[in-house]
């Protein structure tokens, strides 16, 4: 049975992305206790599944390695992973969280040797590349999991495929035993930090991501960007792993359109920016195409955009594209008009990358506590929440500066909350 | 906001988009229109119009009058829907370029000739007879529009067609005698006029 401490003076951070983990080493560095909960098996979220960030084009690796340690230092800070927060009651001051942990099957004796994932031969869709890899049935999550622990897949469970792994391991880490739990935990207050999910780009129908392997998202073409990804590093398409070099970008795939996401996803232009460096970083003959309504790379990312924009193989293109089709050679083709000077295109290109949106992650109906959900389905700040707060891209489109910005000021927000406790208890 | 600035924006605003706004149907919706050109590659006809939706919208805020009435473009929407199905704004589109045209024909600016106009005042003439669209006397008033000789041969050319209809019981030859129509001809024809009357009203401050 997993025991955790704590009490009314806890601070409840459910999520373990950037922004979870942010708001939860703050809290705790502060002095407070503190428990963060992670449905994944591992820390990092979203961001963990970056290439690079914008604009320095660094590697987000660097920063959530500083957060691990600091998480590891802490010991007022207790991670629970596979977990989830099922039920909320109480008030500010006095809530009690139920939390559901699902099993890992893989203790703390693990070194992530990876003798088990060798001992397996069944293959899953890799979460970790949005399914463009495999993974196996007993897997470490990503290179730099936090924590670095292997997991054994619920799916390969009473197989011999996961007897093979346990009998591969040799520091009797594999409990094939481990069971659901759900737990109790007090706290005082919550932050919130359940983050995003990228639109469901099969949902914009005329641009075939459903019907058309060469029509990708742009978190897929991170993957895809990432040394350690499924295509080892190398731009190329799905269809055939050509090298894609005439590559296209749909700007607004989903996000600022009725019948979509209400909301402009404030990331897309710069993560597109950037990822046009990606391309031109790899081929020296590259030939990059932005569609767009407009650029929104705002105050100090407008350098960044100017450089990208005086790149002579980058151009852009003032359009909402109308449609993709796909040509006898698997290539996509986008049709629209350039609005500036209404000329009518069809264009050929190896790959196109969808800028889709952010929504969300957790459905407006599905909270497990009473909170104010906006249109676009964020969490407002309100004085109805009591005590719960939220934190970076629950609380609205943000990029991982403002994400982990807004994080430091749940987590004040939080603390306030226990603080006022602390007073009235003595 | 303040109340000079509201005045400002009354006063300078552009007349002609107040006049679309006012006055065709949809119109006040034109100015939601961002530019993004969804609607224009959407179009399955769009590279047959002059000025595709979102140039017209444009052109209706730049204040071309003559030049958004007298065009063609909005004549040649077939409504299929394609554009409003992909407006990011949720614009009429469709009823906007409907709209559009059926306000240059009331101006009497719309292109003399115009196929798609010409067919929708037969149309328009032929119901009102009885209520009810006499498809004979359709097809007919429209090969003959252009004169007794093309009218024949435009016939001729669509005899099998026309063949086809009445053996699928599509066309009734007797139709030619005056053909069915609604019980209260003339209650109808009474609704229509109230109803021109009070567009009549509604747009004698602008027309030409």
């Amino acid at each position: 049975m997993t025991e955790v401490v704590a009490t009314n003076q806890t601070i409840l951070v459910v999520g373990g992305g950037i922004s979870g983990m942010t708001a939860a080493i703050e809290a705790a560095e502060t002095g407070k206790q503190v428990v963060l909960v992670e449905k994944r098996p591992y820390l990092g979220g979203r961001v963990s599944q970056l290439h690079k960030y914008f604009p320095k084009l660094c590697h987000p690796t660097c920063g959530l390695e500083i957060n691990q340690r600091r998480t590891k230092m802490n010991p007022n800070l207790t991670i629970l992973t596979m977990a989830e927060v099922t039920g909320l009651s109480g008030d500010a001051g006095n809530y009690s969280a139920t939390v559901k942990i699902s099993p890992r099957y893989v203790n703390e004796n693990c070194t992530a040797c990876g003798d088990c994932g060798k001992a397996v031969s069944s293959e899953f869709p890799n979460e970790f590349d949005y399914g463009l890899s495999k993974r196996k049935g007993a897997y470490l999550p990503n290179t730099m999991a936090h924590p670095m622990r292997y997991v054994v897949d619920p799916a390969i469970l009473g197989s011999d495929e996961a007897q093979k792994a346990k009998d591969a391991c040799k520091y009797n880490a594999i409990d094939l035993d481990m069971k659901e739990e759900e737990i109790s935990i007090p706290c005082g207050a919550v932050v919130w930090a359940t983050g995003w999910k990228p639109y469901d780009a099969a949902r914009i129908q005329p641009y075939g991501y459903d019907r058309f392997p060469n029509v990708v998202t742009n978190v897929e073409f991170e993957r895809m960007a990432d040394p350690n990804g499924p295509t080892g590093g190398k731009i190329v398409r799905p269809s055939d792993g050509k090298e894609a070099k005439n590559v296209a970008f749909i700007q607004c795939a989903g996000s600022r359109d009725r019948n979509h996401l209400y909301h402009c996803s404030r990331i897309c232009c710069m993560a597109t920016l950037k990822q046009c460096h990606y391309v031109t970083d790899a081929y020296s003959d590259a030939n990059v195409s932005v569609y767009y309504i407009d650029i929104r790379a705002i105050d100090r990312f407008e350098d960044f955009y100017a450089a990208v924009k005086a790149k002579s193989n980058v151009g852009f293109i003032k359009s909402k594209v109308a449609s993709v089709t796909q040509d006898k050679d698997g290539n996509p083709v986008l049709h629209g008009v350039n609005t500036e000077g209404y000329q009518r295109y069809a264009n050929t290109h190896d790959l196109v990358v969808l800028a889709v949106g952010m929504e969300p992650s957790v459905e407006a109906g599905s909270f497990p506590v009473d909170i104010l959900i906006n249109r676009e389905g964020f969490i407002e700040p309100a004085p109805e929440n009591g005590g719960v707060f939220a934190a970076g891209t629950a609380s609205d489109a943000l990029d991982v500066n403002r994400s982990v910005q807004h994080a430091t000021g749940a987590a004040l927000r939080a603390i306030q909350v226990v603080n006022r406790v602390a007073g009235t208890e003595g | 906001m303040s109340d000079l600035n509201q005045n400002m924006i009354e006063k300078y605003r552009n007349s002609f988009l107040k006049e679309v706004e006012a006055n065709v149907e949809e119109g006040e919706w034109v100015k939601m229109c961002m530019q993004c050109g969804v609607c224009s590659g959407s179009c399955p006809l769009g590279k047959h119009w002059a000025h595709p939706p979102q140039e017209i919208f444009m052109m209706i805020r730049a204040g071309k009058r003559e030049a958004v009435l007298a065009s063609d473009a909005m004549w040649m929407c077939t409504s299929c829907y394609n554009c409003i199905v992909r407006c990011p704004r949720e614009v009429p589109i469709t009823h906007i370029m409907h709209g559009l045209a059926h306000y240059a024909k009331r101006l009497g600016l719309a292109p003399k000739g115009q196929p798609t106009m010409a067919f929708s005042q037969i149309f328009w003439d032929n119901m009102l007879k009885a209520g009810r669209v006499n498809e004979l006397k359709l097809g007919l008033s429209l090969y003959f529009k252009d004169g007794f000789v093309q009218g024949v041969k435009n016939s001729l050319a669509n005899a099998k067609l026309g063949q086809n209809m009445m053996k699928a019981k599509r066309m009734n030859a007797a139709e030619f005698f005056g053909g069915h129509g609604v019980k209260d001809v003339s209650g109808l024809q009474k609704m229509i006029k109230k109803a021109q009357e009070l567009e009549d009203a509604r747009i004698a401050k602008y027309g030409n």
